[in-house]
């Protein structure tokens, strides 16, 4: 099987660049433009250099030699990197002679003299670029006969990632992607001289979010990740191309699995997203697809509990109960589906006359937010300005920070950040506001009567990053923030920031809400006895609506209720019905990033037990229920799709060759004005609070994937040094955060990130649960007391 | 034994202070923890990557690959004898030998008093004086068993205290930065004016 491996991947050169010059390689001719590196060109045109440390992502350091050629000089042909010397006009370069041949092969003998040989057993073998050069450009015999360095190995730098110093050959790319590119700099070259190797500071571990990145551009066996140790042969794994589907970013990967189970995820180089890159939630959650705790066969419920049903009985009585409710049906969900998905039940929704319906759990923003004029990630790394009204991008879309970071750190784009605390974008801002929850409109008032900010603005394009920073308060703040940003720059446009994977697809193909009925509505409405079916697809109100006991409230309340899900989640344990779904690797389909970039999903294994994909499902309800939509393939739907989904139709159709996928606009049908809802005064509590989400927390997918399962921060309120000093607590002892009559005893921590006055607490994780406090109102304070 | 105490955090401050970067006072301010401690400890280590704004790994990479900072606990004299090729011939290895039982340790191990620690050091650029050796960086030439026994009754009984003081101390005297000599942190692109201690000289 082929590598996966950035690192053998070009980059296409840009199209009539006035930097335009010819070089020629082994006699031939070659386009290139200035500042590139001969090793790039050389690549596009086919002719391969080995190399160890250089990347094309990353900045090159001229670390291993391994890619030395000759090029042709005043006094005759000379030695150079190819990773480090630019292309120039005329340059002749030779990556043939025997000269090149005897610098290659001497530079191989050196690096496997103190390298441990154990292909056999280790991971690497088999998909090994040194293993693989080694063959192809080596001596074949070498002439070390001294010990060679030996160090303890395989040792845990991480949860995730061990390192086996012995066959490091220190190429940087590990340590260059920490530092450079996730801006984690936890591991560095220690001990430098004879016994240079990679390590991290005493106790503290390499707990990066990208860490499993390194993994995959480690070119020998040195760094290895724990759920794919000796888990299967490179040789014997099958693979095939898709869409991660943990976040909306819509990073590419391939899917590898043996013996019909998932054994790996790597990214793959997708030019306007991941540039191959992948967060370690998005690589390892794959984990929870092999869970036990998976539903394997529909539940019914018989005399109180949960009972396992045939297929053919369960659907009778989702039918039944339906065909009964019509109209009073609502459908929340969807955001975790394909495209196809989302569309049958949209049209399933439509045939029942049901308005109700939405992708999101009032967890997001309003669908509205798509109406208005839409960027690219690419458009966004490249604008003037990026202004971010936005959750912390490293925690909730990890990749899309990475490109940002990128963009700010070679500043090409200014970031304006306006935020009720630090985010991991903080310390690159141009400028970075600090509002109190609630108030972005303000600040953004504020910031548009700066000079110089104007200035900024109007010196090119903008892009305003707009998601939900705050689950504790209307995301109507927002809107209004992102709505005079718009006004204020004209030429703006929004890179709408929703975190669930297909939410866009989701909420463009039939399952956005009606009328202004958003989930908030309707789980009110089911909390008051008005929804006679609930439809949970996929989604888990219990755990993801940031009203606690809302949630509780319209799950009791509807009459009945029917989960789509692959686990028994909190809310399918309340459910009448629990339809066992296929998930991602398990269905093909297509997806929707977050900037409308549609891209194929892959089946790669068997869905468990007798679980269905949710289009399947809606498909046959409607058979039941009367309604024919004539579709019994995937093909089926996708043809469906070309005349009821205009754009997405022509979109899954071409998707065939295009790893990059294409990008679709267009906005939900029924976009509806957004209600706005104040903040209110601030009451005599404290701390006004911000509920954000951290990248690990108590979601399905993370809680059932064993690598990923305990990296959760846990439950707990962070406050000012000094607030915490006022109210006399101590760091990592209980309090008591009270809001009215509603309390909940969480630890406290101290973090200078937050500014004073603010209380900061991450969302949905284990342990007491803040949502409890949450009232769906503009804003969220409270006070904390030492107990 | 931890992190810098409130003295040395002002010296760090002002250290900091003389250049354009904070992290380039990373080495100044290993000396610093090396000298209040003896050597440098992880808690230094990571106060000094708050005060310089980088990561403890980046400190630690920085500081391992120097010799002369020592991250566990030596001894108030660190006797270096050189064993390169001069003084060995002029008998290095017997030097050395006689002073492994002289001071009962290894090369590279500390007397339980605490107040060796025996390293066996390359070449110290004093080989018309070999075999010579160091303690705490002050150099013995010519140094024979009997010299080195007298050296070691010297240091035990505090009689070369004005000339060697314990290990980690960086001088006996040390230099105050005058205010307005410091550069303050600015990024060398966005220095826009000399600062006023350049007073007109030409750039080296």
């Amino acid at each position: 099987m082929t590598t996966v491996d950035a690192g053998s991947e070009a980059i296409p050169a840009p199209e009539s660049d006035p930097n335009a010059v010819s070089v020629t390689i082994n006699g031939r001719t070659v386009e290139a433009h200035k500042g590139e590196w001969i090793i790039a060109a050389a690549d596009r045109a086919g002719e391969y250099i080995p190399r160890f440390c250089y990347h094309p992502r990353m900045n090159s350091v001229g670390m291993c030699r391994q890619c030395l050629v000759e090029v042709e000089g005043p006094r005759g042909p000379m030695m150079v990197v190819s990773c480090m010397t630019p292309v120039a006009e005329g340059q002749v370069v030779r990556t043939d002679t025997p000269q090149v041949k005897r610098a290659q092969e001497g530079m191989i003998e050196l690096l496997l003299a103190n390298h441990p040989l154990d292909c056999p057993v280790c991971d690497k073998g088999g998909e090994c670029p040194l293993q693989d050069q080694a063959f192809s450009h080596g001596p074949g015999e070498s002439r070390f006969v001294e010990e060679k360095r030996h160090y303890e190995k395989p040792i845990p730098i991480s949860e995730i990632v061990y390192l086996d110093r012995e066959r490091c050959i220190l190429c940087d790319r590990c340590t260059r992607f920490a530092d450079d590119v996730a801006g984690d700099a936890l591991i560095q070259f220690t001990q430098r001289g004879n016994n240079t190797q990679v390590m991290t500071f005493p106790d503290e571990p390499f707990a990066s979010y990208f860490s499993g990145n390194t993994v995959q551009i480690c070119p020998v066996g040195a760094l290895t990740a724990k759920p794919f140790r000796f888990k299967a042969r490179p040789w014997d794994l099958e693979q095939r191309e898709s869409t991660c589907t943990t976040c909306s970013v819509g990073c590419r990967t391939v899917v590898q699995s043996s013996r019909d189970e998932i054994v790996r995820v790597q990214g793959v180089d997708s030019d306007p997203v991941n540039w191959g890159w992948l967060c370690d939630r998005g690589r390892f959650d794959f984990q929870s697809v092999n869970s036990g705790d998976r539903v394997l066969v529909p539940l019914v419920r018989r005399d109180g509990a949960l009972a396992t049903a045939t297929w053919a009985d369960a659907l009778d009585e989702v039918a039944t109960h339906l065909r009964g409710a019509g109209a009073s049906t609502a459908i929340l969900g969807g955001a975790r589906g394909t495209n196809e998905d989302a569309f049958m039940w949209g049209r399933l929704a439509d045939a029942l006359g049901c308005t109700m319906r939405d992708a999101q759990l009032d967890d997001g923003l309003p669908a509205e937010v798509l109406a208005m004029p839409q960027a690219t990630i690419d458009e966004a790394c490249s604008a003037a300005t990026v202004v971010l009204v936005a959750p912390d991008l490293k925690e909730e879309l990890p990749v899309l920070h990475l490109r940002l970071r990128d963009a700010a750190m070679k500043k090409r784009i200014r970031i304006i950040e306006i935020s009720a605390v630090e985010t991991a974008l903080t310390a690159l801002a141009w400028r970075s506001v600090r509002c109190e929850p609630g108030t972005q409109p303000e600040a953004v008032a504020e910031l548009l009567t700066d000079a110089a900010v104007m200035t900024q603005l109007a010196s090119g394009s903008t892009v305003v990053v707009a998601g939900r920073a705050n689950l504790a308060e209307s995301a109507s703040h927002t809107m209004s923030a992102v709505e005079s940003l718009l006004a204020a720059a004209p030429a703006a446009s929004v890179l709408p920031v929703l975190r669930r994977a297909n939410v866009r697809g989701a909420l463009s193909l039939g399952l956005a809400p009606r009328d202004g009925r958003d989930a908030a509505t309707i789980l009110h409405d089911a909390a008051e006895g008005r929804i006679e079916c609930l439809v949970l697809l996929g989604s888990d109100p219990l755990s993801d609506v940031p009203d606690a006991d809302l949630a509780r409230r319209a799950l009791a309340g509807a009459r009945f209720v029917v989960s789509i899900d692959a686990f028994l989640s909190p809310s399918a344990a309340h459910a009448d019905v629990v339809l066992p779904a296929a998930v991602a690797g398990e269905k093909d389909g297509t997806t929707t990033n977050l900037e409308g970039r549609v891209t194929g999903t892959a089946q790669k294994v068997t869905a468990p037990g007798t679980a269905r994909t949710d289009w399947m499902i809606a498909a046959e309800l409607a058979e039941m229920l009367g309604h024919d939509f004539g579709v019994a393939t995937l093909v089926d739907v996708r043809r469906a799709m070309e005349s009821g989904a205009p754009g997405w139709g022509e979109a899954t159709s071409r998707l065939a060759n295009d790893v990059d996928g294409v990008v679709v606009r267009r906005a939900p049908a029924a976009a509806h004005p957004v209600r706005r809802t104040a903040p209110g005064a601030r009451n005599s509590h404290e701390f006004r609070l911000v509920l954000a989400r951290k990248l690990y927390d108590s979601a399905i997918a993370t809680r059932t994937s064993p690598a990923l399962a305990s990296l959760a921060p846990g439950a707990g309120i962070a406050v000012h040094p000094l607030d915490l000093e006022r109210i006399g607590a101590v760091a990592g002892e209980p309090v008591r955060v009270v809001a009215g009559e509603r309390a909940v005893v969480l630890p406290v921590s101290v973090s200078a990130r937050v500014p004073r006055g603010t209380a900061l607490s991450p969302f949905n994780q284990p342990g007491a649960d803040i949502r409890e406090l949450v009232r769906g109102t503009g804003a969220l304070d409270v006070s904390i007391e030492v107990p | 034994m931890a992190r810098l105490n409130d003295d040395n955090v002002r010296l760090a401050i002002e250290t900091i202070a003389r250049y354009p970067r904070p992290r380039s006072a990373m080495i100044p301010l290993l000396h610093l923890a090396q000298e209040q401690d003896g050597h440098v400890t992880n808690e230094a280590m990571a106060h000094i990557a708050d005060l310089v704004g980088a990561t403890p790994a980046e400190v630690w990479g920085t500081a391992s690959f120097y010799e002369m900072f020592k991250f566990e606990a030596v001894g108030k004299y660190v006797v270096n004898i050189c064993g390169t090729m001069s003084c060995a011939l002029m008998g290095a290895d017997e030097l050395i030998h006689h002073a492994e039982e002289r001071l009962g340790v290894h090369v590279g191990g500390t007397t339980p008093d605490g107040l060796f620690t025996l390293e066996r050091a390359e070449c110290q650029a004093a080989c018309t004086e070999a075999p010579c050796l160091q303690v705490n960086y002050r150099y013995r030439f010519r140094v024979s068993t009997e010299s080195f026994d007298s050296l070691v009754d010297d240091l035990r009984a505090g009689r070369l205290d004005g000339e060697i003081p314990a290990h980690g101390t960086l001088a006996t005297v040390r230099q105050q930065i005058p205010a307005g000599r410091g550069v303050g942190a600015v990024a060398p692109e966005s220095v826009v004016s000399n600062p006023d201690w350049f007073d007109g000289k030409a750039a080296l």
